[in-house]
């Protein structure tokens, strides 16, 4: 909402600081996005007239232009093309400042000096045309050196760019905001509305409403003896200001009441009117109406938003053709022309919620129903009328008002609302006196009674945001907070007695992120839409979680898996020319719910009703090495960091079937051994998939990969913590020795390793630390070689019981298969 | 007289023949030109046609063109095969017993990592809470409309659902499920439990990643992150609101940095307020970042509305509460004063690097 300080001060008295105005705006919640200056700068700009025009040598784009501001011929090099002999435009002289701090001063152009400039409207900042030099010729008493200040009635301004909140429909008007300001400043508003006066004469219109659900209340004026015209500069002025084009007397007398009092209200050519009715019904399935932008619309057809069953509210004539779409847009067919000269003015309430969704299927948004939608003051639907006809009567002097035609539907039911002293206590914990709540309240057009302790509060139609009961106390208490400023309320730093602090799985988020970064890892953030070809490269098949609205078909899937992206990330840093680097990602990943184990179910549909069936979320940790030397083996050892950092009990690195994407050979499952559940997965990213997404050759590198199924990892009933019991290492001194085995391939190198361990109570510790397979063993075996140390708790081990320790452990190693090598 | 394609069915013969005796793919694929391609006796076949009538002519070439098709099939099939096989070879060849890795002899390259700085925005932020005395609640990314508007006192086509420009999943009747656009759904879901387990009071933040249709910008992300707070407890109000986002802000962005509400409207919340900050840059004095103001805003915050309590049954004349919410990467942005929001994204490992 663009409202100037001139406007403003018709309405209220304001104090002189633009600064103090802003601050105050914004502090009453009427949110100040910027602020344009008007005016300034233009004191220097005159009128020319031009006299003689020449082409330049060598420059087709720019011309020399003689014209005379006063003081007789001055030459101007001017690039503008839409001005001929005899016409006046705006000069800025040398010396002049334009606004944006543009100073002009002589410049030379192809070797001729302009002395100034001729100027466009936008460059003047008052019109938004730079087609070409703004022309003066039809303004009265131009002449050459006559001030264009003078010339336009322009006066220095200041247009406040207001954005009001949703729940302000009062501050879509200039009077609304006038009354906001009123109240902070201790000045009245002045309104300028008067009531409506009939003139009489015949009267043929009438009005009706069929579908009182959709129309509250509709009054159509009917209007004789007009003119159509253009309206006066300074109207036309106050709705360009406001960001609105002047049309005619007629169209800018029914905007400018719109933006005075946030009722807007639409002319019809009453000629064009069937049988002289106006109605309001709603449009049936497949009507057909071409709105006033040239659109043909077909209405009342179901759309895809939540409960949007396809109401739509039109206005018909007297044969029950639809003539305007309630609200939002007028017709075409009855639009106001140069030879109207009698008027239907309708003015009218619809509901809020209708135009709502009716304007979003459609699409199609304007000044009138961004109004309707919060709710206009359709107590003041009167005021709007007769303010309509005093402004189209200063260039309409023999318009007549025949007659004040009223209808009624179902009109909003205003709440009346009780509250203490103590209600706004308790919200605001400031106390504010029940008088000083009563005259905020009557600021903004309350009715207020006091008795007692309490108050009576009837809440006027310009504040339909307010609700009934507690809900409506509370938003009263608000606007109480908002008048008195929210900047004086008191502050009060709460405690209470619950510990704060971060749950297990977060304090493990954190040591997993701190193992990552200390393996030398980076922290990436990668998108969680990708494309479907993305999505496909590890779960070619699965259905996908698509977005109905994506902005880009690239960011169209909800991701299974960061694999992907990280791939990609990692790539475009190596085409950067830093190729090596490890880079991993803690984000959520979600299956759809058709594939997925565990999908979630939950809430949702109207009044949440349904139970909608969800995706499954993981969150995942997923690292991409691509250092110099990193593959499946260093994913391997770091995951050997990570688990034992985590204190895992015993997580087996288990060959399995490679998912999409994964090498298919170089790859396990991360497995707990005691209760098969899955913490992740290790291995190297699968060359073909490398080699798709890289845009140039890669010259053998892997990319070693882990992904953790964090949600998982962090359940200690599915991945085992080691015993909170901690055993003290023995003080006398251990046996050390290896034991090479040469083991069947079907044995992994953890079940031989727990067995040796279990084989004797005195083995201390057994280290897998080499792996041979080769010349001289068969093919479905290899060597393992432990590092296996004995102690015992109370003293050093005797010969004897080391040997007999060894021989329990070849016992072990020999029921698994593996024999000394 | 002898027809043309007398020999047709040996060359055929000949031809699957040698497709099916080749061992390697690129053998195959060098043999394509000789044995179906340019080279092939097909196409000799086909110069002979010219010599016959027309009738003859199309009857023989298509013969000529099914016989043809059968080799190229048996050919496709033969290097499918031949292929595949070759690729499982050079898999198995690559072959690496992974629990066979010795993970204490693997020379692991030495290198620095270097944080996200979302994570670590987000780490100080919930430290600076959790100091006063807020617990850390996390809530799912995908939500349904009940969530993400209606329980926040959103009802279907309230103006209001347009403050958000929402991405919508192709799940459910249409807009039912969607990606959250703020953490705001946490909160329901905190609420929720919390009357289902009569663990009530709440004093918790929320910080997650959030989605909105936004085109990205040099300040906005399709993709971004909030936290957001919420206290449910008996005698809250709007002081203690204001209050806690005073000792927030002189916690987490210093002593000279102040705090200040102005009224604003979000639907879960009345009053609601908007709040500023001063601003980081000029200190307070006006700069271009603060419209010379020398306030910026950071997020949104107010009293619990009662339609949110009605709609996880909270009785109001019990429970009052404040939430309030900001931007984690905005954030990140100002205190590390990064000029594009976009760098958070890109994962330029030359960005990365300096976070630590």
């Amino acid at each position: 909402m663009k409202a100037s300080l001139s406007w403003l001060r018709d309405l209220v008295e304001l104090p002189n600081d633009i600064g103090l105005i802003r601050d105050t705006l914004d502090d009453l919640g009427l949110v100040v996005e910027g602020i344009e200056e008007v005016g300034a700068g233009l004191s220097d700009v005159v009128a020319a007239r031009v006299d003689e025009i020449h082409a330049i040598e060598g420059a087709d784009r720019i011309r020399r232009v003689i014209v005379d501001a006063g003081n007789g011929p001055l030459q101007i090099v001017c690039g503008a093309m839409n001005f001929e002999v005899g016409n006046y435009v705006p000069l800025a002289p040398v010396g002049a400042v334009l606004p944006g701090d543009f100073a002009i001063a002589e410049r030379k152009m192809k070797g001729i000096v302009s002395y100034g400039m001729l100027c466009s409207g936008r460059e003047l900042g008052i019109g938004d045309d730079h087609a070409g030099l703004l022309i003066l010729d039809t303004h009265a008493g131009v002449a050459p050196g006559v001030a264009l200040t003078d010339l336009l009635g322009i006066e220095q301004d200041f247009i406040f760019d207001i954005s009001p909140e949703g729940n302000r429909p009062d501050a879509w008007s200039m009077l609304g905001i006038a009354r906001d300001l009123a109240s902070r400043f201790g000045a009245d508003v002045l309104d300028p509305a008067s009531a409506i006066s009939i003139d009489g004469g015949s009267a043929t219109a009438s009005a009706a409403i069929t579908s009182g659900e959709l129309c509250g209340a509709l009054d159509v004026l009917e209007l004789s003896g007009v003119l159509v015209g253009d309206s006066p500069r300074w109207l036309q002025r106050r709705l360009e200001q406001a960001g609105m084009r002047a049309v005619n007397n007629v169209v800018d007398a029914s905007n400018y009441v719109m933006l005075e009092r946030g009722q807007p209200t639409h002319p019809y050519d009453a000629a064009l009117v069937a049988g002289q009715h106006i109605g309001v019904r709603q449009a049936r399935n497949g009507e057909v109406l071409k709105t006033l932008d040239g659109t043909e619309r077909t209405l009342g057809q179901p759309g895809r938003g939540l409960g949007d069953t396809g109401v739509d509210c039109v206005i018909v004539d007297g044969s029950d053709t639809v003539i305007g779409l309630a609200g939002i847009m007028g017709g075409e067919s009855s639009e106001i022309r140069a030879t109207t000269t009698n008027v239907l003015l309708e003015v009218a309430f619809f509901d809020p919620m209708t135009i709502a969704r009716t304007s979003k299927r459609l699409g199609l948004r304007s000044e009138a129903s961004h109004r309707f939608e919060r709710g206009v003051h359709f107590q003041g639907r009167r005021e709007a009328a007769a303010r309509f006809v005093d402004l189209l009567r200063e260039t309409c002097p023999d318009l007549r008002v025949a007659a004040h035609h009223e209808a009624l539907g179902t009109l909003p039911v205003l709440p009346t609302i009780a509250m203490k002293a103590s209600d706004v206590l308790a919200l605001l914990g400031t106390e504010i006196s029940l008088e000083e709540c009563a005259r905020f309240l009557e600021a903004i057009n309350c009715t207020v009674v006091q008795s007692g302790d309490q108050l009576e509060v009837s809440v006027p139609s310009s504040r339909l945001d307010v609700r009934h009961g507690a809900l409506g106390r509370a938003d009263l208490i608000e606007e109480i907070a908002r008048l008195y400023s929210y900047r004086r309320l008191l502050r009060r730093t709460p405690t209470w007695a619950a510990p704060g602090g971060l749950s297990s799985r977060q304090q493990t988020r954190r040591l997993v992120r701190s193992i990552a970064l200390g393996l030398g890892w980076s922290e990436a953030w990668t998108a969680s839409l990708i494309s479907e070809e993305d999505h496909a490269l590890t779960h070619a098949g699965d259905p996908v979680i698509r977005v109905t609205n994506p902005l880009a078909s690239e960011e169209s899937i909800f991701r299974s898996s960061a694999l992907v992206g990280l791939v990609r990330a990692w790539l475009r840093n190596a085409d950067r020319g830093f190729a090596n680097e490890a880079i991993f990602e803690i984000g959520v990943v979600a299956q759809h719910p058709e594939v997925a184990s565990a999908p979630r179910a939950a809430r949702g549909g109207e009044a949440g009703a349904t139970s909608l069936q969800l995706p499954h979320e993981r969150e995942v940790v997923t690292a991409v090495l691509g250092r110099d030397g990193d593959d499946a083996q260093s994913a391997v050892a770091s995951w050997s960091v990570i688990a034992d950092r985590l204190g895992l009990l015993e997580v087996e690195v288990r060959d399995g079937e490679a998912p999409l994407g994964w090498h298919p050979t170089r790859y396990a499952d991360l497995v707990d051994v005691a209760t098969g559940a899955v913490a992740g997965r290790v291995g190297e990213v699968d060359p073909a998939l490398l080699e798709g997404l890289a845009s140039q050759q890669l010259s053998g590198r892997r990319l070693g990969l882990v992904e953790l199924d964090f949600s998982v990892l962090v359940e200690p009933t599915k991945i085992l913590r080691r015993d909170v019991k901690t055993p003290v290492p023995s003080r006398f001194p251990s046996a050390n020795f290896d034991l090479a085995l040469v083991t069947p391939k079907s044995v992994s190198a953890l079940r031989l390793r727990s067995a040796l361990r279990a084989a004797s109570d005195v083995v201390e510790s057994v280290e897998l630390f080499d792996v041979y397979q080769g010349a001289g063993l068969a093919t479905d075996v290899r060597s393992l070689t432990y590092a296996i140390r004995l102690s015992r708790e109370d003293g050093t081990l005797s010969e004897e019981a080391i040997l007999a320790a060894r021989t329990a452990l070849l016992e072990a190693a020999t029921q698994l298969g593996a024999t000394l090598r | 007289m002898n027809s043309p394609l007398d020999q047709l069915e040996s060359l055929v013969a000949e031809a699957i023949a040698s497709a099916e005796a080749a061992v390697r793919a690129e053998d195959l694929r060098q043999a394509e030109p000789l044995l179906i391609g340019k080279r092939s006796p097909f196409v000799n076949l086909q110069k002979t046609l010219g010599g016959l009538e027309p009738e003859e002519r199309k009857s023989a070439g298509a013969k000529l063109q099914e016989a043809r098709r059968r080799v190229e099939e048996v050919f496709a099939s033969r290097l499918t095969v031949l292929e595949a096989a070759e690729k499982s070879a050079r898999y198995e060849a690559d072959r690496l017993v992974l629990g066979d890795v010795v993970a204490s002899r693997v020379q692991l390259p030495l290198s620095a990592g270097h944080p996200g700085v979302v994570a670590i925005t987000q780490q100080s932020l919930e430290d600076v809470f959790v100091g006063m005395g807020f617990t850390v609640a996390e809530g799912p990314e995908i939500e349904t409309d009940w969530y993400n508007f209606e329980a926040l006192n959103i009802p279907p086509a309230h103006p209001a659902r347009g403050m958000w420009d929402t991405f919508y999943l192709d799940l459910g009747e249409p807009e039912t499920v969607l990606l959250r656009t703020h953490t705001s759904p946490t909160q329901i879901h905190l609420m929720e439990a919390a009357v289902a387990a009569g663990t009530l009071p709440i004093h918790a933040v929320m910080p997650g990643r959030c989605f909105r249709r936004d085109t990205p910008d040099a300040r906005h992300l399709a993709a971004f992150h909030q936290i957001e707070g919420l206290v449910v407890d008996r005698g809250i109000t709007f002081a203690d609101l204001a209050g806690v986002i005073e000792t927030f802000t002189k916690a987490y962005f210093g002593p000279d940095i102040a705090s200040r509400l102005r009224p604003a409207y979000f639907p879960f919340t009345e009053p609601s307020a908007e709040f500023e900050i001063t601003c980081t840059i000029c200190r307070g004095s006006g700069c271009r970042t603060c419209s010379h103001t020398g306030w910026i805003e950071l997020g949104g915050c107010g009293m619990v509305d009662p339609a949110v309590f009605a709609a996880v049954g909270i009785d109001p004349d019990e429970f009052s509460g404040f939430a309030f919410g900001f931007g984690i990467d905005r954030c990140a942005q100002m205190r590390h004063q990064i000029a594009d929001m976009r760098a958070l994204t890109d994962n330029d490992i030359r960005f990365l690097r300096q976070f630590s």
